[in-house]
């Protein structure tokens, strides 16, 4: 496959303060006791994707990072780790890393993408309909407020409805319409003349934008050239490529030399051609298409281009880690409900207890849970629906649910964790009670105390 | 006979018992348009023939087929006339059938005609709301089962609307009936309307859709390939509605709108679409045109002239689409294309060509004619040589020899063209003069058209001959319609010049079409510029990839704040504004913009640091005393924004900010002009050291300034503590 792979991983996202520092970038968060990251290299190299730009945000990151693919996936992946100056937005990225990018199409993935779905069917669409842009788009993930939605659940699930607004036609295979970020709030302006070429469109709340493109490099390129103003990719260039595509401004490398040079013969050729097609009922011919010769198949030949979407089957599983709720939600389905995403097995059980891990008497842990390595737990202890990390060490009495604890935490005797997540060294003393809790990295927190919905990290020195 | 209908038809209001209420139907035979003038003139659109039939009778027979057993014949315009035909007609000995009319003069739009309605109570269920003009052959009872279904869940779901896929050309915006492109959001899965456009205003390419039309569906569904049948199934509600709303006049722009929009009531309307058959409403010429041709290529079956329906003769269908009457008189050398209707005791001459047309009865056409899609109504006389093209011709008319008729032309009733005379194209010619105050708006219309109708409902009445006789005598312009012609040409009311070409009956000219491609590329090209985001790029806040939060909207608003209170103090400084007024200023716009203090601290301090900048200043020395000075100056409205530490912190981090961004220059400065601050009581020590204390964990690149006022800082520490030592002072100071 001529695809050449982007993988944006991000630097230090605001939205996961706690949980991120410069020690632990977003890429290498770990969900199900490995880094976020992992998810997308495994998806990439299951559909035989080996070839890899890594794009990291600052020099810190980009190098932590390398040093972790490097260790992990050194015989396995070829990888080229690159970094970027923070604050250059997803499309000055790929502006920066431009004369890396030599394939016909460039498929971008963002590196905090967790799902089973293959990149290899984006690709496949996207090479169908010899489209400029093909973005995949998967329903919103229904279980990620049901549970965890202590706090306000009604609220969240009114959020979940706000990710995207597309506009698809009635095939379900073109991009139509696309508002993002700010202009979701505001009232929906649909262009007529895109509505009246395709006659109907279908305008859907409930698809979530996974952010894995394919793009027709030279496509691309020219839009990030030309558009200097250009700094996401999700709010400026597909924007814009699904808004011109009834009238292209970019290039088409691959119409044909003879058509620009007015050669009637070709493409009244063509006309009969398209004419035969949609007569014998072809399903191939989109609207674009029928759009470019016009009406009456008069000679008029408009440059459009296509802008796809590949809307995987609702059975397949697909989340992006943007906020501190995704997290606790990736975290909880990947050892629950999409536990073949983990690449571990379960138990019988149905959780992973690390052999090495030590439980004391008493101590139950529940199916869709997950201890690490080395970790210790003392009596009476019950965890349900939380992962626990590598050489963690937990005293009595303890009771965890619905949670993550990340790597050497020390908790001790008869506290109390509920929907929180916990960094790694973090030390919870006797008797402390958290409820949706984000701890950073490093903090202490005093025995007995009790925390609820707050954010605590350990002040910088 | 309407006040008997009333005591008759009074049925227990039952709920249960509704059900088996007979289905009902309110027919209005008014369009409330102006669309058919002048023929309207003289004749109620509903009278007028369709492939040689009143078109309400294709309604009435569909009414009747569809299981509807109660129809109210709304009459308006020229009502006597309805009423007249339609008790000398088959409708009314009908068993099963009642067709009852009820008469109004001072209606003058289908809200006004649903209101009255409503007044004579006799409506009792669920009823078929549908104009005088729709041709259907379609089965009501699917929609009709739907619609009572909805109802009996959710009682608002008031009317159900039936729709046809027909794709709109996407060159000139209009159907192939001739009315404008429609667009329509529907709910997939429910089937609801969620939004309607029908007056599409095309110099706007953008859609706008509500936002909270998501909320509560998940999809919709944005249809611009369906047309708008005119058949709705109402309940009984509906007018009610109407009376409640007493300024809803068309059904379209203002009831289904006016329901759309209203949240409050909820109530709902719903579509139905219909698949195979076939439903279209005569709106307008061309609309006319495209029926009739449906009709003789048998889209509407059973409703085609071969088959027997109510008020047709007998035609015998001949191959290639030809129907013929039986007592024809044709020459032998005539040729009559496919696709024609030629009407009882019509004469055809030699040597004369007719294709695509319907010729009426009692015509008589000379030899060597030529017509071409053109519409011949009863009693017609086309003498020889005459060349007609997409015409409509009405009852009487005379077309003298060589005389020619160029595409779109309307003759009235009994006009006479002259000898070898060329009628332009679009000329609409009729034996009455043009009322003068028409107007081309159509919202106007509707009062226009009670008084124009009203008035020549009562000419129309007195009989014709002797009426044309006087018009007679009146005297013609002969330049009119030639020599011997009689007739006025009506003026194409100004601003529709252009548009008549979209509703006539002739085909859209090759070079208009041309023009609207033009047009519509030209649109296409505009929406674009007008769409691409406004230096979006540079505005939005994407640092971290792909982050979904997006704060532009509080940036820009922040600016535009900032813009008005630097604009504020400005203006206080060169017309010497008191500080007091300055602050309720401020005040003013703070309330506006929904800043808080801190907000307009940071803002008027940047205005006033701008202001320091911007004056004319010849070496740094200077702008630090400039600054200084002005600062003393405006203290007092700076001090009024800084009741708290958090405002006074602010102001630290805006002057940092501007010393790193917009006003280099100050950077130098950066210490004295915070010590100054501090010596005017602007900024309390506590603040400073918490800034510093705020910063500790910054960035070293942040800390710039910190490190600058390392030892001022240093010096407030010790002096909190010791507040004594007073000598030190002068010491950090240097």
């Amino acid at each position: 496959m001529d695809f050449q792979v982007v993988v944006l991983a991000g630097g230090t996202s605001k939205n996961l303060v706690p949980l991120v520092s410069k020690e632990l970038p977003k890429a290498l968060l770990p969900v199900a006791n490995r880094p976020v990251l992992s998810y997308v290299l495994e998806l990439l190299e299951l559909s035989n994707l080996k070839d890899l730009i890594v794009v990291a945000e600052g020099k810190d990151v980009a190098l932590r990072i390398g040093s972790w693919i490097s260790g992990a996936y050194d015989d396995r992946l070829r990888v080229e780790v690159t970094s970027v100056p923070e604050d250059v937005g997803t499309a000055g990225a790929l502006r920066a890393i431009a004369r890396h990018l030599t394939a016909n199409d460039i498929l971008v993935v963002s590196g905090d993408l967790v799902s089973d779905v293959s990149p290899g069917a984006v690709a496949a669409a996207h090479r169908r309909h010899d489209a400029v842009v093909t973005a995949m788009l998967c329903s919103v993930p229904v279980s990620g407020s049901s549970e965890s939605g202590s706090t306000g659940g009604k609220d969240k699930t009114k959020k979940a409805v706000v990710h995207n607004v597309v506009g698809l036609d009635p095939t379900k295979q073109f991009l139509l319409y696309i508002a993002t970020g700010a202009e979701i709030e505001k009232d929906y302006k649909i262009q007529k003349s895109i509505l009246r070429a395709v006659g109907q469109m279908d305008i859907r709340t409930d698809l979530m934008d996974a952010y894995m493109y394919a793009f027709r490099r030279s496509a691309l390129q020219e839009v990030l050239d030309q558009k200097d103003t250009f700094r996401s990719l999700r709010q400026d260039v597909l924007p814009y490529l699904v808004r011109s595509q009834l009238r292209s401004e970019v290039v088409l490398n691959r119409t044909p030399q003879a058509e620009e040079n007015g050669n009637e013969k070709v493409s009244s050729h063509k006309i009969q051609a398209l004419i035969s097609q949609i007569l014998s009922n072809s399903s191939t011919t989109s609207f674009h298409d029928l759009y470019a010769y016009g009406a009456n198949g008069s000679i008029l030949v408009r440059k459009t281009h296509k802008c796809c979407v590949y809307i995987p089957p609702s059975s397949k599983y697909c989340a992006r880690l943007f906020s501190i709720q995704a997290y606790s939600d990736i975290n909880r389905d990947v050892i629950g409900e999409a536990s073949h995403l983990s690449g571990y097995s379960f138990s019988a059980q149905n959780n992973i207890i690390h052999p090495s891990a030590q439980l004391g008497s008493k101590t139950t842990v529940g199916p869709h849970c997950m201890l690490g390595e080395g970790s210790q737990m003392g009596d009476k202890c019950s965890v349900k629906r939380s992962v626990i990390g590598q050489h963690c060490r937990i005293g009595s009495n303890v009771k965890i649910a619905n949670s993550v604890v990340m790597d050497h935490v020390t908790i001790g005797d008869g506290c109390s964790i509920q929907g929180s997540v916990i960094c790694s060294n973090v030390q919870l003393q006797e008797r402390a009670v958290l409820r949706d809790c984000q701890i950073g990295a490093g903090f202490v927190v005093t025995a007995a105390c009790e925390y609820k919905g707050e954010a605590l990290a350990r002040k910088e020195k | 006979m309407v006040a008997q209908r009333k005591g008759a038809s009074r049925v227990s209001e039952d709920p249960e018992e509704l059900a088996r209420v007979s289905l009902q139907a309110v027919l209005l035979a008014d369009s409330f348009t102006t669309k058919f003038h002048p023929i309207t003139l003289e004749r109620p659109k509903v009278l007028l023939p369709l492939v040689n039939v009143p078109m309400i009778n294709y309604t009435l027979s569909w009414l009747e087929s569809a299981g509807v057993e109660e129809v109210f014949v709304f009459c308006c315009a020229n009502s006597k006339q309805v009423i007249d035909y339609l008790e000398n007609s088959e409708w009314v000995s009908l068993p099963d059938f009642a067709v009852t009319t009820i008469e109004s003069h001072n209606s003058v739009s289908a809200g006004d005609a649903l209101r009255l309605i409503y007044e004579r109570n006799v409506i009792h269920g669920d009823f078929v709301l549908i104009t005088g003009d729709t041709i259907s052959n379609m089965s009501l009872r699917r929609a009709l089962q739907e619609h009572k279904e909805r109802k009996k869940k959710d009682s608002n779901a008031v009317m159900t609307m039936v729709v046809k896929r027909s794709k709109p050309s996407p060159i000139t915006h209009q159907s192939r009936l001739g009315t404008d492109e429609l667009f329509m959001a529907i709910d997939p899965n429910t089937k609801q309307l969620v939004y309607y456009e029908d007056k599409a205003d095309n110099s706007k390419g953008i859609i706008h859709l509500d936002k909270s039309l998501l909320m509560d569906n998940p999809s919709m569904s944005l249809r611009n390939d369906m047309q708008d049948c005119y058949i709705d199934i109402c309940s009984p509600e509906v007018l009610s509605l109407f009376t409640d709303n007493f300024d809803y006049q068309h059904l379209r722009r203002h009831f289904v709108k006016g329901l759309l929009l209203d949240d409050i009531m909820g109530y709902k309307i719903y579509t139905h679409e219909i698949c195979s058959s076939y439903a279209a409403r005569i709106d307008n010429y061309r609309s006319y045109d495209t029926v009739s041709k449906d009709i003789i290529q048998r889209w509407t079956y059973p409703l085609v002239p071969d088959v027997k329906f109510f008020g047709n003769s007998a035609y015998k269908l001949e191959r290639q689409g030809m129907y013929r009457a039986s007592e024809i008189l044709q020459a032998r050398s005539a040729q009559v294309g496919p696709f024609t209707v030629i009407g009882d005791n019509s004469k055809i001459g030699g040597n004369t060509k007719i294709t695509n047309s319907i010729i009426g009865q009692g015509c008589s056409i000379g030899s060597n004619v030529t017509i071409e899609g053109s519409y011949i109504w009863d009693n017609v006389t086309i003498e020889d040589g005459c060349k007609l093209s997409h015409a409509i011709v009405c009852d009487g008319v005379i077309i003298k020899s060589g005389a020619e008729l160029e595409p779109g032309v309307i003759l009235s009733f009994k006009v006479i063209v002259g000898d070898q005379f060329v009628v332009p194209s679009y000329s609409k010619v009729s034996l009455f003069q043009q009322p003068t105050n028409q107007d081309s708006d159509e919202e106007l219309e509707y009062a226009d058209n009670s008084s124009g109708i009203v008035e020549f409902a009562g000419t129309t009445d007195k009989s014709s001959s002797e009426q044309s006789k006087s018009l007679e005598m009146q005297g013609w312009p002969a330049s009119e319609l030639g020599n011997g012609g009689i007739g006025y040409v009506w003026s194409i009311c100004e601003g529709s010049v252009e548009e008549e070409w979209r509703h006539s009956v002739a085909p859209i000219p090759s070079n208009k079409f041309e023009k609207a491609l033009q047009a519509a590329d030209d649109e296409l090209e505009l929406t674009q510029d007008s769409n691409v985001l406004p230096t979006s790029g540079e505005l939005k806040s994407d640092s971290n990839f792909s982050d979904g939060d997006d704060n532009e909207d509080s940036r820009d608003d922040s600016i535009h704040f900032e813009k008005e209170v630097e604009a504020t103090f400005l203006r206080a400084v060169h017309e010497n504004i008191k500080v007091d007024n300055v602050i309720l200023e401020v005040n003013s716009l703070r309330l506006s913009y929904n800043k808080v203090a801190a907000d307009c601290a940071g803002a008027i301090f940047y205005s006033l640091m701008k202001f320091a900048y911007d004056s004319p200043h010849g070496s740094s020395s200077e702008l630090l005393q400039n600054t200084t000075n002005i600062i003393t100056k405006w203290k007092k409205l700076l001090k009024y924004y800084l009741a708290d530490m958090d405002e006074e912190i602010e102001v630290i981090l805006k002057f940092e900010e501007m010393c790193l961004e917009s006003a280099k220059e100050f950077t130098p400065h950066f210490t004295k002009i915070l010590c100054h601050l501090y010596d005017q009581e602007i900024i309390q020590e506590d603040a400073i050291l918490r800034w510093d204390d705020e910063k500790k964990e910054a960035d070293d690149s942040d800390k710039l300034f910190v490190k600058q006022a390392e030892k001022f800082i240093e010096w407030l520490r010790v002096a909190s503590e010791e507040e004594e030592e007073e000598e030190e002072e002068e010491e950090e100071e240097e």
